[in-house]
């Protein structure tokens, strides 16, 4: 088990020092660097040249890519030219409304998933199932943000069930309980959509999972000693089928990041994803480039976590 | 039974069917599959023939005094908010869509499969540490970094566009084909090619590729219709296509505008629909292939 651990984590170290790289790179390649925005532009060349050398823009690479991974481990991610502010408290405020919407869109998903799941297995062949296949498989052709874009003009526009945009009421007192359950509604809508497309796979996953256990020689045994239907489903059959999918969730941040993405423009929701957009459409590079890393980390520890989950829950792993 | 006996007269008994003849004849069984293909291919030729007679500088081109038009006898679809043909646009936009996806799936095939290939067969070593770079390539952000590349490239085209699109999209496929090169490099006919002294490469792309050609069709098909939907994604950001060059992601992302979404359903769900009927087409097909390809979900 440890040796299985150690192993894995030392998998996670390069992934990190490459993702550093990547993301260095692209700074390197992006135009302008930190003094751009910075300064006075009517500053003459030379004396933008002396400025450079002072502040080390002119170092070589290692160097500097030394120097920015260590402002990174510290927290410092540089200056947003945008804001004028220090690109971490920027991320503060949005990490946060990020980090709800994506708790959020996991528990919607495990909620209408493993049900949907558990149904369609059972009984699988009958026209319950047939509907939660089709589902399934019109949801697995959906592209998310269409779909947000249907949820929004039904649900936000056409029966104005839920706000349309933001993370928040104006003018609410934060920390009130009109403040908690503002923030509540408008997270109800974007979180919906991304479950509602997110939870396809871990129904096929459990539909297909509990069709073949039902079949297996402990299955049939435990039906042979008299156990009841609902003995044989909860005690024998989900236990083996539901364990695996607690683990897929660590896999499950990257499509979060992805959706994010999409659903935070659609919704026009103040979270990470509508600030790399708007950074990268502003070339406010320095938050661009703090939020892919922050979100490459997220998504490289999410799969340490799912594997080291897996690998407690499934012993057949470890051996490999 | 009728048609499984004459197929048997007319078929060499001693030669089993080859892969390709399979699928083929699995998906004309398919009665929802060869709809969806027929149906894919008339839509194709529908846009790529109109389009040609289409020219695409008159529809991109800003008419101020057609802004927003509903759909009328001049307009087939209204205009949108720079007065420019919605209809014209689709057409036009689907072909591009069409023709990225195509040309993605194509790219990040090649590679995929030759990785796929050259990790599963050489196996040990080789597949360990070429599978540790395809985990990390897996595990990235690729929205993000296809978006941030696309705009830090100095000199952005459609090509280019593929190429950052393809480079972070190989993993899936190479994956697949690399599992099941493990278990084919373990058959005899590997083994006796080896024996007989054929090279390394020959073994990989004459002999054991073909062997797979059916599990390669099918990722490939699925491929396409993932591709298709990342593109229209990518475009409804704005990070897809150049600009003045319409795809359908670049029709919805009009809707992030509140009152086009709420009162000019013109621009927006047409191609919204568009792009659901095409990747469900594409899937149908691509699922049809698949089952295919299991002998015991087989249906003939």
């Amino acid at each position: 088990m440890w040796k299985f651990v150690v192993r894995r984590l030392l998998i996670t170290f390069p992934q990190l020092i490459l993702l550093s790289l990547i993301i260095f790179l692209m700074a390197q390649a992006m135009p302008g660097d930190a003094l751009t925005g910075l300064v006075d532009p009517n500053l003459s060349f030379e004396a933008k040249e002396e400025l450079r050398e002072k502040l080390g823009l002119n170092a070589p690479w290692h160097v500097k890519y030394a120097e920015w991974v260590s402002g990174v481990v510290q927290g410092d991610f540089g200056e947003s030219f945008r804001f004028k502010m220090p690109v971490t408290e920027l991320l503060e405020q949005r990490l946060w409304n990020s980090f709800l919407l994506g708790v959020m869109t996991l528990v919607f998903t495990y909620v209408i998933a493993i049900p949907l799941g558990i149904i369609s297995g059972r009984y699988n062949d009958t026209i319950l199932d047939s509907s939660i296949t089709g589902y399934t498989y019109i949801g697995f052709a959906t592209p998310l943000f269409i779909f947000a874009l249907i949820m929004l003009f039904v649900f936000g526009y056409q029966l104005q069930w839920f706000p349309t945009s933001g993370s928040v009421a104006p003018g609410l007192q934060p920390g009130s309980m009109e403040y908690i359950l503002s923030k509540f509604n408008h997270l109800l809508l974007p979180a919906l959509s991304m479950a509602l497309i997110q939870t396809v796979s871990t129904v096929q996953y459990l539909r297909s999972e509990i069709v073949d256990t039902k079949q297996r020689e402990f299955v049939i045994t435990a039906r042979a000693k008299g156990a009841s239907e609902s003995r044989v489903y909860n005690k024998h059959i989900l236990r083996n089928s539901l364990l695996p999918i607690a683990a897929f969730f660590g896999y499950e941040i990257s499509f979060l990041i992805t959706g994010t993405l999409f659903v935070e423009q659609i919704f026009a929701y103040p979270g990470m994803g509508l600030l790399f957009l708007e950074s990268i459409n502003l070339r406010d590079y320095s938050v661009v480039n703090a939020v892919v890393l922050l979100f490459g980390a997220a998504a490289i520890f999410g799969a340490l976590l799912s594997d080291i989950i897996l690998s407690i829950v499934d012993p057949r792993i470890r051996i490999k | 039974m009728e048609m499984k006996q004459i197929e048997a007269q007319t078929q060499d008994p001693t030669k089993s069917p080859s892969g390709l003849k399979i699928l083929w004849r699995e998906l004309v069984r398919d009665k929802v599959a060869l709809f969806s293909l027929i149906l894919l291919l008339l839509i194709m030729i529908f846009v790529y023939g109109v389009s040609f007679i289409l020219d695409q500088d008159e529809i991109v081109k800003v008419d101020l005094f057609a802004i927003h038009q509903p759909p009328s006898e001049e307009f087939i679809l209204g205009t949108d908010y720079g007065g420019r043909d919605v209809f014209g646009q689709l057409i036009i936009g689907t072909r591009n869509s069409l023709t990225i996806g195509f040309a993605v799936t194509l790219i990040s095939g090649i590679f995929g499969i030759a990785f796929g290939l050259i990790a599963g067969y050489f196996g040990g070593h080789t597949d360990n540490a070429m599978m540790r770079v395809l985990d990390f390539f897996q595990v990235l952000p690729f929205t993000m970094l296809v978006i941030v590349f696309v705009s830090i490239v100095p000199k952005y085209t459609i090509l280019a566009f593929c190429l950052i699109f393809a480079a972070f999209s190989w993993m899936g496929i190479a994956r697949l084909i690399r599992s099941k090169a493990l278990q084919e490099k373990e058959l005899d006919y590997v083994q006796a090619s080896k024996t007989l002294g054929t090279s390394h490469p020959k073994i990989i792309f004459k002999e054991v590729m073909p062997n797979i050609s059916s599990l390669i069709i099918v990722t490939l098909t699925l491929n396409l219709a993932a591709n298709i939907g990342i593109e229209s994604g990518l475009s409804f950001l704005g990070f897809g296509f150049p600009e003045s060059t319409p795809s359908l992601g670049t029709l919805l992302s009009y809707a992030t505008n509140p009152q086009t979404l709420e009162f000019r359903w013109w621009i927006w769900v047409p191609a919204a629909v568009l792009i659901l009927v095409l990747m469900l087409l594409v899937r149908n097909v691509g699922e049809a292939l698949r089952r295919a390809t299991d002998s015991r979900q087989r249906r003939g």
